[in-house]
Order: C-alpha cells, then structure tokens, then sequence
C-alpha cells in the first residue's frame, strides 16, 4: 500500500480553507458593507456619517476611555499581585495562583450578574455610576490576564541579576527600580494588550452595567437589530483599525525587547 | 599577627538550609589584604556557600564574619564593601556594557568638603559626576582590555568577553574584596588559561584582595597565594598551593590535588615505613606499628633497571602524554601509576625507586566504624539507620540463647536484652556492598572513594540520619551509587555500654 505523505504546502491547506471561511471571507463582506449604501451603491456616505455625529464619535471616546481606565486599573492591582506570587517562598503558591485564575472558570454573564447584585447592594442606584462600575466589572473580568503574563515574567527573571544589582550598592528599592520593572516590560506589554483589545470590545459587562446605547459593541448591534448592515459594518471596521494599531505599536515595544533578552540566553 | 593585617576573618562560621542540611561547618578562616585565596573543593561541598555569606546574599546560621575587625556578618549585601564576579555573569540584558559598568558607580555616594556662605567647611555625602563616572568606566574598560564597547549591548558579546565586563563592573567600584564565583567554567580550556594569567596580574596590579572559588585545583594551584581545600563543609587544609601539593594533611586533599598514589602503610622503625611489600625511609616520624596512608606523587616514582630501587614490577600499560609517559605497574596484587618522562616497554619489568622526600605519610582516619546501637526483641541490633543481625552471645562469656530468645549468662540469669543500648565496632574489611538494596541491613549513597593500590576506600553515607559507613572493597563502584550494606554476623563486635545503677553485671 502506498504511504500518504504530504509536503509542507499541502499541509498548510486545511488552515488556508479556515482562514478564507472565517477571517477573510467576513472581512471581505464586512468591507463591501461599510462602503455601499442600501441599494448596494459604493459610496463615502457611512464613514462621513461616522466621524460627523457626536453620538457615535462620544461613543467611541467612551468606549477608549473605559478600555484605557480599565488597563491601568489592572496594572496597578496585577503587578502586585504577580509580584508577590512570583517573589514568595511559600509552597502553595499555586494554590494562590489559582485563586486568581478560578473565577475564570465559572461562566461570566454568571459572574457578571453576581457583581452587579452585590453593586446595587453597595450602591443602591447602580445607574448613578456606570463608569466605574464598568471598570468594576471589566477589572473583574479581565485581571486574570494581566497576572498571567506578568507572573511569567517575573517568575523566569533571573534571581543573579537581583543579586549582582544589590552586590553594587543597590538597594531593594533601587533594584525593584533598574532590574525588576524594566525586565518586566514584556510582561506588562503582553498583559495590557490582553486586557486592552477585549474591553475596547466587550459588549456583554458592559451591556450589563453601562447605559447600553453609549458603548460600540452595543451601537453594531443595534443597527444589525435594525438591519442597517452598511453602518454596522462601518463602526466594526474603525473598530479593526484603532485595535490594529494599537497591536503595532505594543508589538514593536516587545520585539525591541525579546530581540535584546533572546540573544543572552 | 595583628587584628588589622586580616581584612577578613571568618570565626565559626556556620550555615544550615532548611533547619537540618549543614551546608558550612565549623568554618573558620583568616584573609591578609592583597591576598589571593581560593576555596577548593568538588562541587556541594559548601565553598559557594561560604562565598554567598561574605558577599551577604547568604546570612550565616551562626559566627561571625570580620570585615577590618567589625562584624558584617548580618549586613545586606548593598551594604558591604565587597564586589562578587557571577559564575554566569549576570549582566544586565537591559544595559549597554557601559551603563552595566557604572550601574554601581550610579548609585554610590561620596563624602565631600564643601564651604558654606559663612566659610564653614561641612561634608555631604554626594553622587559622582558624569564626568567622575565616564572616567572610571573608561578605565575599567581598560583593564579587562575591552576598550571601545561601550555603547555594545551585552547580548553581542562573546562568553570571554561578557566575563570581562562583568569583572569590570566589579572592580569598577574598587571593592575591598572581589569575589570570583567559578568565573571561568563557562569558558573553553584556551580561553581559560589566559584568563588565569590575566585575572593573576590583575591582582597584583589593583591590590585588592581576592576571593576566589573553583573546583579546578589547576586553577587553584596556577593562581593562589592561599588555598583551602573544602570538603563536605568543612576545611580540610589551608596553606600555599606548594605546601597543598607537597603536604597533604589526609588522603582526601592527597588525592584530590593532582595525582596521587595512595597505599596502607605501616611504620616499622624510625622514620621506616612498610608498603607495597617493601621497606622505604620517609621524613615523617610516627610511633612504630602505626597504620598510616602513604601518598606518593606519580613523578616521585622513577624508574631504575631490575634489582636498583625498593620496588620491582611489570608494566601494564603506558600512554603517551606529551611532557610525559603515564606508566601504570603492577607489583603483585598492587597498581601504582608513574610519570616519567622515560618511556618503559609494556609488560618488562622495571624497578621503581622513591626518594624518602617523595614519600608522605599520613595518619589513618578510619580504620573502624563505631556506632551507638540499641538491641531489638529479635536479638539484632540497631545503628547506623539499618538493623543487623549479631551474635548477642558476645555481651556475656559464656552465655547462650533460649528457645524463647533470653539471654541465659554463664551463671544462668535469663536476661531480656530488648532495647539495651551497645557500642558497635566494624572493621573497615568486613563490611560489603550490594546491589540489591534490600539485602542489605542499611542503605546509603557512595559519597566518596579513593584508590589505594589495591582497592578502594569507600564512605557510604544513609540518608535519613547520614550516618557514615567506611569500607574498603576491591571493586569498582560509582560515587553517587545507591548500595545496600551488608555486615557478617560474627563481624559486628558489641559491647555493653557502661551504664549507671542498672542490674547489668
């Protein structure tokens, strides 16, 4: 009998037929979308529309501001955080870890809808505060992304380079200052870029804990609800560009440094 | 020898890891300023160890360390006087070799005179000028030969390279102690050697002192002022690389520094010693009848035709060595290794003399086992971590046992020996490894052998109380080999131990 074999190129069709199903083939329609009217005409109509209303334009600030407030809210509980795992002699500290990653575990409208009990309990009218309840609620949802990277990272520094730091004069502040952090920036790049791009996009939290019509995810929706394809498309492809870009920019960040950290080793 | 001549001194210093494992014992160590020390020893024998406490990255368990006569002992590493070269450098990725050097010229504060507006002089501790920085780094860079990298990313560089840097980074700050962690063992055996010498002159150019760890008594040899020679955390032997090589304090330093031809010996008149079936004049007086080790360096051996010398035997093998032949002969049932620069034909027969300087004798550490050991109810007994079968009879002339397993004396008491507590003796000779584990009474790993001639010293360490079994056997194990060991009954002496108010007779 003879043996199947399969070259490199032949190997790579199965992902090829994915990619054209279900990245490009969406995009594709998505693109025809924003940049045809109703009656199927190509036009500038929808996008002049976008950047011209303040309803769309305050959304889609809001939408960045929440995103931005959200990161750093992360940062700041996760570093930390993944710190003082990663530091710890203690034995269980998976255990701790796995504190941290458990509410991962449960279904999150679940959770989602949890906290917003336990808010309006604190709060009475969750509606008077749906800024920072959204930043709540997608701090909640996302810190297990931020302490994971960050942990690995400070988990692989290497423990010399603390010591040769404090051995020249350094001390543990000082050496948390030069060593530590900056030898922790890929973590923190990785960390923010896996709490950035979903809340820009979240939809179900903030469905849940924001006034619903000022947020993106909810504005797309609702105009696919009113079958308006064109302008739902449109907001979606602005969406893909400022996230596009803000992968750039974070990857070119973590590539300086892998490039200077992988050639040590 | 006056306080302020030692820069350092280490009185008892002691470090245990998790409250049982005795990483540094008893350590006690004086260093003169300028000179070059090396810790010696195979490796987890605890010179690291040592080391890490002096830089201050391990705190010991109890002792002190003197730094000029102050106690530094629980100081953090920032603050001490002392600058460490990292087995794998530590450089800082995240840094160009320059900033890498001035990291600690960065953050060091200097005292200086400044005058204020009414003309009084006051001092300020102040940080260096860049232009104070930039000048030291130039410097340093000079030294370690790598003037121009500067503005290099660490990355770049070569592994003998990056060892100049970090060298640079230490010295940089002009420590009153550098301290040089295995520095070189990353390094190919060419680039090594030349960094012997440079690190050698670099000494003797900055006078800083040097503390240095290694576990290539080469290196030791080629490059100290002062050796200690480390083993199992405790120091075996401190002296100058020639008095470590020329007079070995015990077998384990003979055979450790450079090649060794070790032998039972025994001292049978003055300044007259028997071994190898041959009498041979030495330099070192023992007490006649005295068992001793007798080490006797390959190139102390030389060859002389049959009939000349003390020994006669035939060659079994001879390699080539480039300065040298490696001549291995055997003299009845003994192998003795020789170097020569005169090759000799494989299976003639040659006749070996040695000169009475070339013989060093040293005094037995073992030549048998004692142990505490307590009898259980089968009439065995207990120590060492294993249980053994004995002959109990020996603890009273003439008594024997019941069918029940009393003790009946020669007087006819019946005693119930259960839980008496005996001092245990084994001969060397008469313990025996095996394989299968658990035949044997205890098991333990092989924690040390040396070659005496015609066979093997063995210690066999257990693991639960690390109690020490030393055997000789003429075969060859492994260190690092799980053995099961095994006593013949009628081996094991006992005796009662001597105790207060009981009713033993």
């Amino acid at each position: 009998m003879k043996k199947l074999r399969f070259n490199r190129s032949q190997l790579c069709i199965p992902y090829a037929v994915f990619l054209i199903l279900f990245v490009i083939a969406p995009l594709v329609v998505i693109l025809y979308y924003a940049f045809t009217n109703g009656e199927g005409q190509f036009t500038f109509k929808n996008f002049a529309s976008f950047f011209s209303s303040t309803n769309t334009l305050g959304t889609l600030l809001e939408s960045f501001a929440l995103a931005i407030v959200t990161t750093i809210v992360c940062l700041l509980i996760a570093y930390p955080t993944a710190y003082i795992l990663a530091r710890s002699n203690f034995k269980k500290k998976y255990v701790l870890l796995l504190l941290f990653i458990l509410p991962m575990w449960i279904n999150f409208t679940l959770r989602i809808t949890a906290l917003k009990e336990v808010l309006s309990v604190i709060e009475g009218n969750i509606s008077k505060y749906q800024f920072l309840n959204s930043v709540i609620g997608m701090t909640y949802d996302f810190l297990p992304f931020m302490i994971l990277p960050l942990y690995t990272s400070l988990l692989k520094l290497d423990k010399s380079l603390l010591e040769a730091a404090s051995d020249l004069g350094a001390s543990k502040f000082t050496v948390f200052l030069r060593v530590t952090l900056p030898l922790s920036v890929p973590g923190i790049i990785s960390g923010m870029t896996m709490v950035l791009l979903p809340s820009m996009t979240n939809y179900v939290v903030l469905d849940m804990l924001h006034n619903s019509t000022f947020i993106m995810g909810s504005l797309i929706g609702s105009y696919f609800n009113a079958y308006d394809w064109n302008n739902g498309s449109l907001i979606s492809i602005v969406l893909l560009v400022i996230i596009f870009i803000v992968t750039l920019v974070t990857n070119r960040f973590s590539d300086e440094d892998s490039n200077s950290r992988g050639a040590v080793l | 020898m006056s306080k302020s001549e030692n820069i350092i001194e280490l009185i008892d210093v002691k470090k245990v890891y998790d409250g049982d494992t005795v990483a540094v014992e008893k350590f006690n160590l004086q260093v003169k300023k300028g000179e070059f020390v090396t810790f010696l020893g195979p490796s987890g024998c605890g010179k690291t160890t040592t080391l890490r406490m002096i830089a201050g990255f391990e705190l010991p368990t109890s002792g002190q360390i003197l730094l000029n006569g102050e106690d530094i002992s629980n100081l953090p590493p920032n603050k001490r006087p002392v600058n460490t070269v990292f087995q794998k450098y530590a450089l800082f990725p995240h840094l160009n070799v320059y900033e890498n050097i001035a990291f600690g010229l960065r953050l060091k504060k200097v005292e200086a005179t400044f005058r204020n507006d009414a003309g009084d002089t006051y001092t300020k501790k102040i940080k260096l000028t860049k232009g104070e920085i930039d000048k030291k780094v130039k410097k340093a860079l000079e030294i370690v030969d790598l003037e121009g990298f500067e503005k290099r990313s660490v990355s770049t560089l070569s592994g003998g390279q990056q060892q100049r840097i970090a060298i640079a980074r230490a010295i940089v700050n002009e420590p009153e102690i550098l301290l040089l962690d295995e520095p070189l063992g990353a390094l190919d055996l060419k680039m090594r050697k030349e960094m012997q010498i440079e690190l050698k002159n670099m000494h003797k150019r900055l006078g800083i002192t040097f503390i240095y760890v290694t576990h290539d008594q080469e290196e030791a040899l080629t490059m100290s002022d002062k050796i200690v020679v480390i083993n199992d955390g405790d120091i075996q032997q401190i002296g100058t690389p020639t008095e470590i090589y020329n007079e070995p304090v015990n077998t384990f330093v003979a055979d450790f520094i450079g090649e060794s031809n070790i032998f039972n010996g025994t001292v049978v008149g003055k300044l007259k010693v028997k071994f190898c079936g041959a009498t041979f004049d030495c330099l070192d007086d023992y007490e006649i009848n005295q068992l001793v080790d007798v080490v006797v360096r390959p190139e102390d051996i030389k060859i002389c035709p049959v009939g000349e010398g003390q020994l006669k035997g035939k060659v079994i093998s001879s390699v080539f060595k480039g300065v040298h032949y490696e001549i291995t002969v055997g003299i009845g049932k003994f192998e003795i290794t020789i170097q020569s620069t005169q090759n000799a034909p494989v299976g003639g027969n040659i006749g070996m003399r040695i000169e009475p300087d070339g013989i060093h004798l040293m005094q037995k550490v073992y030549t048998v086992n004692k142990y505490d050991g307590v009898i259980t109810r089968t009439n065995a007994v207990q120590f060492g971590d294993g249980e053994f079968e004995c002959d109990v009879t020996q603890l009273y002339k003439g008594s024997h046992l019941d069918e029940e397993g009393y003790l009946i004396t020669a007087q006819g008491e019946k005693i119930d020996l259960s839980g008496v507590a005996v001092n245990v003796e084994v001969d060397t000779h008469d313990i025996l490894m095996t394989d299968e584990k658990e035949k044997g009474g205890a098991q333990g790993n092989i924690i040390s052998m040396i070659y005496k001639g015609d066979h093997y010293r063995y210690i066999v360490r257990t693991e639960e109380n690390e109690e020490d079994y030393v055997l000789s056997c003429p075969d060859l194990w492994n260190t690092g080999d799980l053995v099961g060991i095994i006593i013949p009954k009628d081996k094991i002496k006992l005796s009662l131990k001597p105790v207060e108010g009981d009713n033993v007779k």
